[in-house]
């Protein structure tokens, strides 16, 4: 890679840190009795309320219908995704550093693997809270419904709307992996023509 | 068919015809407020009023709050009267606010809400109220609409002229309407001129938390001491007081107090009754009062008795007070946005006389003195006067600004709404009010910045304006649009109890500043129960004390026995809701005071003393969520001395 392209990688790589500041996702659910709306975040090592006490509010809704409480200490990722983030960066930059094609091509292969296995993980957690529901505490059982949230886009459930979108740290964490794609196929391109 | 028939059919046609266009012209009566005037005070669904207007409920004791212009009713803030509807006065946290120095008073009289200021502007940070038959004043947090302190006024009767305000709050002031014995003694009525006196009382406001304590009291003349107003700008360290029965008749004052051609307002230097007081001139006088407040963290109110109050006599502080001769047993006295003028309304006359605070000054410093009353010294009353207003109506009581130069005065007995010109005293507008209207009240109309778009006229009398509803009707309020160059009457709407005075500020001073709930890790009641793993029972010789917690949607605990009959018992219900406009409620059959109505992140207390033995039901009273109907629980109330113990689930 040329000094120009190693820069770029470096660049792109720190926007990584955004994701220990921001949060990767956002699912907000909207009903009449809520018009301020009612959102919790999905942050690295945390889940949380958009605003003050909205997990928990989120949680009395949920027990209505059964759902599991959200419990974020309860979560394992929220441990492990912040040294896998760490990891990333750090070893983004010794590939910026190095320079070496081929090591910029095994760090894409990594970050790839783990932004993949992320979402497989939030689909997986998403299915697990929409599906297995308590009806034998439920006030509420609605034969062959389930309460899936979407990874990404709009769904009614009864009378709540819920939108699920990545927020600040997931756009970034998307932008950082597309650098690293462009970087390599342009540098790809480069070393062809020469 | 002939010719008479044809006559016939044609009569009758006619007739009904004719009967038909009279029925239409009948149901066709011109409606005051027209297309535009409903136009004008339509809120959508949805949309927000532009003011907060409150209110005093007069003989109910409390406030409401209405929205300006559509007149809609938000809220009645309990002050001085029992409220069974959320538990005010009686659940154990409130009940202490209605403590005075005549045991616990349930109800109470109130006339003058008093929204506090910040350079003679409405700030929307407090809202004071007077109590009239039992001497109290309380002030409402704007925050949360809750009643935070309730002070009571010793050697007064009746606090008529209360609770007006100084330029930025320092002070609100209260005046005795009945002159009493002072201390009280047992003494005959008829020694009034000799044992009755009046005081003029000066509350101070800390400016951070709003806490009220009796600075000073005036020792006054024993007259009727009537309404009052801070001064503002140039009068800014002046308070102006009305009397009447400057005659000091003790019976059928009707004819007896109405003799004088002119009774007095008092005009009172309180900044130098400070210097007075700097100097040692207050004396420690006997004065019972109560002193009732609440205490945030806990939620309780918190009460105090006080034995004493600092005193001041006029004797001994030259300057302090001057009467201004005003015609006629004059009720309002009100100084427009310029702190120039002092209009005092003669309620007995057809004049309004405007005294000016600058003459005031030069004929003091002139000595223009042409009596004294008490030792008190009387001013010239051509040497004050900057103008009458004639032909004012007759009564002319209150009058408020709209701050570009025009004044209001209502006239109670021709009952009207008078517009006049501040400077030259000519009328300008006039229109009629349904019906006898008392006070009005511009939204900052007695400030230094009215927003003078809208006028409320608050009337004694509603007789045919609504629906009725026999003997007894509501009060009515009418809306007067007086952006114009003629006032227009846009709304008629009813009103909770007796409205006499009203405030009204712009909605954004308020509106975004209120509380919704209360934060659970800030609850430091000491019976609250933060989690609902805490919830228990305990007893306690004969005290059961209730450990409760509500939230969507049940008690814990919601069985408890081993109660006997004999026991207090206290509920103590803490809401764990963090969601606003999700109050749960608590009623318990068989208990003889009210229902608890519990904030989220609040905790209340009930008292019960079971008498019967049973198993007795509570249940949550506010419809709190799909499955509220399922929010109960029972009580299990065995005999005295009974081995059942205490337990439950």
């Amino acid at each position: 890679m040329n000094n120009r392209f190693r820069w770029i990688l470096a660049a792109g790589t720190l926007l990584l840190a955004g994701t220990f500041i921001f949060p990767l996702w956002s699912i907000t659910v909207e009903a009449p009795q809520y018009p301020e709306g009612l959102g919790i975040y999905i942050r690295i090592n945390a889940v949380d309320g958009q605003h003050p006490h909205d997990l928990k509010n989120l949680n009395l809704v949920n027990h209505y219908i059964g759902m599991k409480e959200i419990v974020p200490e309860s979560i394992p990722e929220l441990k492990f995704m912040p040294p896998i983030v760490a990891f990333l960066m750090l070893s983004g930059l010794l590939v910026a550093w190095k320079g070496g094609q081929r090591l910029l091509y095994i760090w894409l292969g990594i970050f790839t693997l783990f932004a993949i296995a992320g979402l497989i993980d939030f689909y997986l957690w998403n299915y697990d809270f929409g599906h297995n529901l308590d009806t034998e505490h439920a006030a509420i059982t609605i034969e062959g419904m389930t309460y899936q949230p979407p990874i990404f886009g709009t769904k009614t459930m009864l009378n709540f709307v819920t939108t699920s979108l990545p927020s600040g740290g997931g756009i970034l964490a998307f932008g950082s992996i597309l650098v690293g794609y462009v970087v390599a196929f342009l540098n790809r391109k480069e070393r062809k023509t020469s | 068919m002939n010719k008479t028939m044809i006559r016939v059919v044609g009569l009758l046609l006619a007739i009904a015809t004719f009967l038909l266009i009279a029925e239409c012209a009948k149901k066709d009566k011109p409606l005051l407020g027209s297309g535009d005037a409903a136009s004008a005070v339509y809120v959508a669904p949805g949309d927000y009023d532009e003011y907060y207007a409150f209110t005093s409920g007069g003989f109910s004791g409390q406030i409401g709050v209405y929205g300006l212009p559509s007149g809609r009713l938000f809220k009645q803030i309990p002050v001085f009267s029992l409220f069974p509807e959320n538990g005010y006065g009686f659940n154990e946290e409130t009940k202490d606010m209605l403590k005075t120095s005549f045991g616990h008073i349930p109800w109470d009289d109130s006339h003058h809400p008093q929204l506090s200021q910040t350079d003679g502007v409405p700030d929307g940070r407090w809202i004071f109220i007077n109590g009239n038959n039992t001497p109290r004043v309380a002030r409402i947090d704007l925050r949360n609409f809750e009643t935070d302190e309730i002070i009571e006024i010793p050697n007064s009767g009746g606090n008529h002229g209360s609770p007006f305000i100084t330029q930025n709050s320092e002070y609100v002031v209260a005046s005795t309407r009945f002159s009493v014995p002072i201390p009280q003694a047992d003494v005959s009525i008829d020694s009034y001129k000799e044992n009755f006196h009046g005081t003029l009382s000066f509350i101070k406001v800390n400016p951070d938390d709003g806490h009220m304590n009796i600075e000073f009291q005036i020792l006054v003349p024993g007259f009727d001491y009537d309404l009052a107003s801070g001064g503002k700008g140039p009068s800014h360290g002046w308070a102006f007081f009305t009397s009447y029965n400057t005659e000091q008749a003790n019976t059928l004052l009707e004819v007896n107090a109405s003799r004088n051609d002119k009774d007095f307002i008092a005009a009172v230097n309180w900044k130098l009754a400070e210097e007075y007081l700097a100097q040692g001139k207050g004396k420690q006088k006997p004065g019972k009062y109560s002193h009732n407040y609440m205490n945030h963290d806990t939620h309780s109110s918190v009460s105090k008795m006080h034995k004493t109050v600092t005193v001041l006599d006029p004797a001994d502080c030259p300057g302090l007070i001057y009467y201004l001769p005003t015609p006629k047993s004059p009720h309002g006295v009100d100084v427009d946005p310029s702190g120039e003028y002092i209009v005092g309304g003669g309620k007995l006359a057809a004049v309004v006389s405007v005294h000016s605070f600058s003459k005031m000054l030069k004929a003091i410093e002139d000595g223009k003195i042409i009596g004294e009353a008490g030792g008190i010294p009387i001013l010239d009353y051509d040497a004050t006067i900057a103008g009458e207003v004639t032909n004012v109506g007759l009564g002319p009581l209150h009058t408020q600004f709209d701050g570009k130069g025009y004044a209001y005065t209502s006239a109670f007995i021709t009952s009207e709404v008078v517009k006049w010109k501040l400077g030259t005293w000519e009328i300008v507008d006039r229109i009629p009010s349904y019906y006898s209207i008392g006070h009005l009240m511009i939204p900052g109309g007695d400030s230094r910045k009215p927003w003078g778009k809208y006028l409320v006229a608050l009337n004694k009398m509603t007789k045919d304006r609504y629906l009725s509803t026999g003997p007894e009707l509501a009060h009515a309020a009418q809306l007067i649009d007086i952006s114009g160059e003629k006032m227009k009457l846009l709304l008629d709407f009813p009103t909770i109890g007796e409205p006499h005075y009203a405030q009204a500020i712009p909605a954004e001073l308020i509106h975004p500043k209120t509380t919704k709930i209360y934060k659970l890790e800030d609850n430091q009641h000491p019976y609250a129960t933060t989690r609902e793993a805490e919830a228990r029972v305990e007893r306690k010789g004969n005290v059961v004390h209730v450990y409760m917690t509500t939230i969507r949607t049940h008690f814990k605990p919601d069985n408890i026995e081993g109660i006997q009959v004999g026991d207090v018992v206290y509920f103590h219900v803490t809401n764990l809701e963090q969601d606003w406009d999700i109050p749960h409620g608590f009623a318990m059959q068989g208990a003889k005071n009210s229902e608890l109505l519990v904030m989220p992140g609040a905790t209340n207390t009930l008292r019960w003393e079971p008498e019967q033995v049973g198993v007795f039901p509570f249940y949550c009273t506010d419809f709190c969520s799909a499955l509220h109907q399922e929010m109960q629980g029972y009580v299990r109330v065995s005999p005295k001395g009974s081995k059942v113990p205490i337990s439950f689930k």
